[in-house]
């Protein structure tokens, strides 16, 4: 039986979601006997342009060459997947949207001529199909065998998108909002991470993106409540996740008033 | 001989990289390491945010050294408010890091750097001929990943470091277990070094370089605030603006930096050849029954620089574990301050320094970032021109690109952390 064909691409990114399948290199060595790894250039395999099954795509599009690339490699891939933050909402990057982006590249740069980047830095969903998302800033690499596995199989992946309460309440931790006061963002946050910050006595902040049904403005009355200010409610919502919608019409919300 | 020789996209490297060499006549005429990778601005991102915000964000910059990151800036901001952190948050931190450079040059070494030495690219063709030394490989970057998440929870992007020392301190137990865990990794740690050193082909590739990290004065260059160069420099880290003189070119977005109008290295070996003398006896000794003599000139003892500061980290992060027990508090509280502040450490892949400017509103009004892999972008360019005047540029293109390449990756280069 021959292997799908599966290709890890790299767009406007820390890296840091492809070290999924590389910590420990044992895991490219499983990747490698399931898949057939066309391109994935941290790892040493290169065809850009190659046909393939399974594409994973980190990153957000910043750059006009970037735009370009994406809808490349969609017509030449079977299933799409947004792999991290970045590629899934735009990641940290995308806070630029909000600001005067030249202006910034003028403050930054000798010659801000030949920095070529695009007015907004935007999830590949804005650009082309995806199949399937997968969030986290960094991907939690348990979730990342699990899709690959069902991709092999052939079955659709199961959408997990309760809120980190959920998962904070199965590990029994302790609540720190309601018994610290500490700005939680857990409650409008999809889980997946294993509710690490609840675990380490803090607050979420928000890495793995939106939850389903976000009641925005409810979190964002309790977080004044506990002496933020509306700016600082603004900015836990305006962070790793800042463009993602439900986020960014929050921050709005809070910005305008 | 007229030759063009492109790479379009460097492999085995973090980010998009390109090389451009334009040979002929028996010289080179050009040559530019571009650096493909858009900038995401973090330095702006980080404006108007608070403290502990900008700890998590700077993390981003990097995904393979994003302790280094978050270490870097707590560090500036307690310095701001001349609060020292605590001995046993120093030395927590000291042994977190030691993680990340264990996971790191394992990955390095057996990941990145092995296929060249070896001629194989395949990762199936290296397990059928190396599958133990692989193996052994793996088990100890396992074991940086799992050090690091003792105290983040997490090996990239870790939640447990705030301002003032850690939001958890780990359990005795834990810590216990991962002390067997290293004691027991050690054996493996040096017959890493010595097989590097007794298998592997080095190519003969000296040249003089100046090496920059920061002071052995601390111990092993880790932390401290005074950043040293091999022949004179010995500055604090507030003054690395002075010094280091940082321009743009037009073929990198990321800017090029020189010392006394030289480029310079930082990173493992650069740390190794002036940090030397502060390795412990047992890894000295180990260094020493390899045969290769430190301080070296030739990049492609890189591998083995990586290898001793792995056995080095596992040894330290021991001993700073010894007798651990938990703190009745994992952080000290530290005033806000207003003013500009500095944070210096070494990540994995070298010299990083970080710069922030806070107001009085307790948030950022500016910040500068310098990451290793910009440091070493002039340092890399020079070396390849060097190595492949030394290999011959009568030498076919296959060779001359494949040298090109292995000499870029000697440098174990983050894209990404350069530009930022």
């Amino acid at each position: 039986m021959t292997k799908p064909r599966i290709a890890v691409h790299q767009f406007n990114s820390c890296g840091g979601c492809q070290l999924a399948l590389l910590d420990p290199g044992s895991l490219l060595a499983e990747l490698s006997q399931c898949f057939e790894i066309v391109h994935f250039a941290m790892a040493g395999f290169l065809d850009e342009g190659a046909e393939v099954d399974v594409a994973l795509v980190e990153g957000s599009i910043s750059s006009a060459p970037e735009r370009e690339r994406i809808e490349q490699v969609r017509a030449r891939s079977g299933y799409l997947v947004a792999y991290g933050a970045c590629a899934a909402s735009g990641g940290l990057q995308a806070l630029r949207n909000q600001a005067d982006g030249s202006q910034w590249i003028a403050e930054l740069f000798d010659r801000p001529e030949r920095i070529g980047l695009l007015p907004a830095a935007t999830p590949i969903t804005d650009h082309v199909k995806v199949d399937w998302t997968l969030w986290g800033c960094p991907v939690n690499g348990r979730r990342v065998r699990s899709l690959l596995r069902d991709i092999l199989s052939g079955v659709r992946p199961k959408r997990d998108s309760r809120p980190l309460c959920m998962e904070c309440k199965e590990r029994q931790l302790i609540c720190t909002l309601v018994t610290q006061g500490q700005p939680c963002m857990g409650p409008v946050t999809q889980a997946g991470c294993g509710a690490l910050c609840p675990a380490f006595g803090r607050a979420c902040y928000a890495c793995f993106g939106p939850s389903e049904q976000v009641n925005h403005s409810a979190l964002a009355g309790r977080l004044q409540g506990l002496g933020l200010s509306k700016a600082e409610t603004a900015r836990r919502f305006r962070f790793i996740h800042g463009n993602a919608s439900p986020f960014r019409l929050a921050a709005h919300g809070l910005e305008e008033e | 001989m007229n030759a063009l020789i492109q790479v379009p996209l460097l492999t085995r490297v973090e980010g998009r990289g390109a090389l451009r060499l334009e040979i002929g006549e028996g010289s080179i005429h050009a040559l530019a390491l571009k650096i493909l990778e858009p900038p995401r601005l973090f330095e702006k991102l980080v404006e108007g945010r608070g403290r502990d915000q900008v700890v998590e964000m700077v993390a981003r910059i990097g995904g393979l050294s994003p302790v280094a990151h978050q270490l870097c800036a707590a560090q500036a901001f307690e310095r701001l408010a001349e609060v020292e952190p605590a001995p046993w948050v120093s030395a927590m931190r000291r042994v977190m890091l030691c993680g990340e450079w264990i996971q790191s040059h394992s990955r390095h070494i057996h990941l990145m750097a092995l296929p060249d030495f070896l001629g194989a690219n395949d990762i199936q063709a290296l397990m059928e001929r190396h599958g133990e030394v692989l193996q052994r490989g793996w088990r100890l970057q396992q074991l940086g990943r799992e050090l690091v998440a003792l105290f983040g929870g997490r090996s990239v992007h870790p939640v447990g470091v705030r301002i003032g020392g850690f939001y958890r301190a780990p359990e005795p137990l834990a810590v216990a277990v991962m002390r067997q865990r290293l004691q027991d990794a050690l054996p493996a740690a040096e017959a890493l070094l010595g097989w590097i050193a007794k298998t592997l082909p080095f190519p003969q590739d000296e040249h003089p370089f100046t090496s920059v990290a920061l002071s052995p004065a601390a111990g092993y260059p880790m932390g401290g605030s005074r950043i040293q160069s091999g022949d004179w420099l010995d500055i604090d880290a507030s003054e690395f603006i002075r010094h280091f003189e940082r321009h743009e070119v037009d073929h990198s977005l990321a800017p090029h930096s020189v010392l006394d109008k030289r480029p310079y290295l930082v990173g493992p070996l650069a740390r190794l050849n002036l940090g030397l003398p502060e390795l412990s006896p047992a890894v000295r000794q180990a260094l020493a029954a390899t045969g290769i003599s430190f301080p070296s000139h030739n990049m492609f003892h890189s591998i083995l620089a990586r290898a001793a500061e792995l056995l080095f980290a596992l040894r330290e992060a021991l001993g700073l574990l010894e007798g651990y027990e938990r703190p009745a508090r994992s952080f000290e509280e530290v005033p806000h301050q207003n003013g500009i502040s500095y944070g210096a450490i070494e990540s994995p892949c070298g010299l990083l320094w970080h710069c922030y400017e806070i107001d009085d509103h307790r948030r950022v009004n500016a910040a500068w970032i310098v990451s290793p892999t910009s440091q070493n972008q002039a340092r890399m360019e020079e070396d390849i021109r060097l190595s492949l005047e030394r290999l011959g540029l009568d030498q076919d293109e296959t060779s001359l690109r494949q040298r090109a390449e292995r000499v870029i990756r000697n440098y174990d280069p983050c894209f990404s952390c350069a530009v930022h």
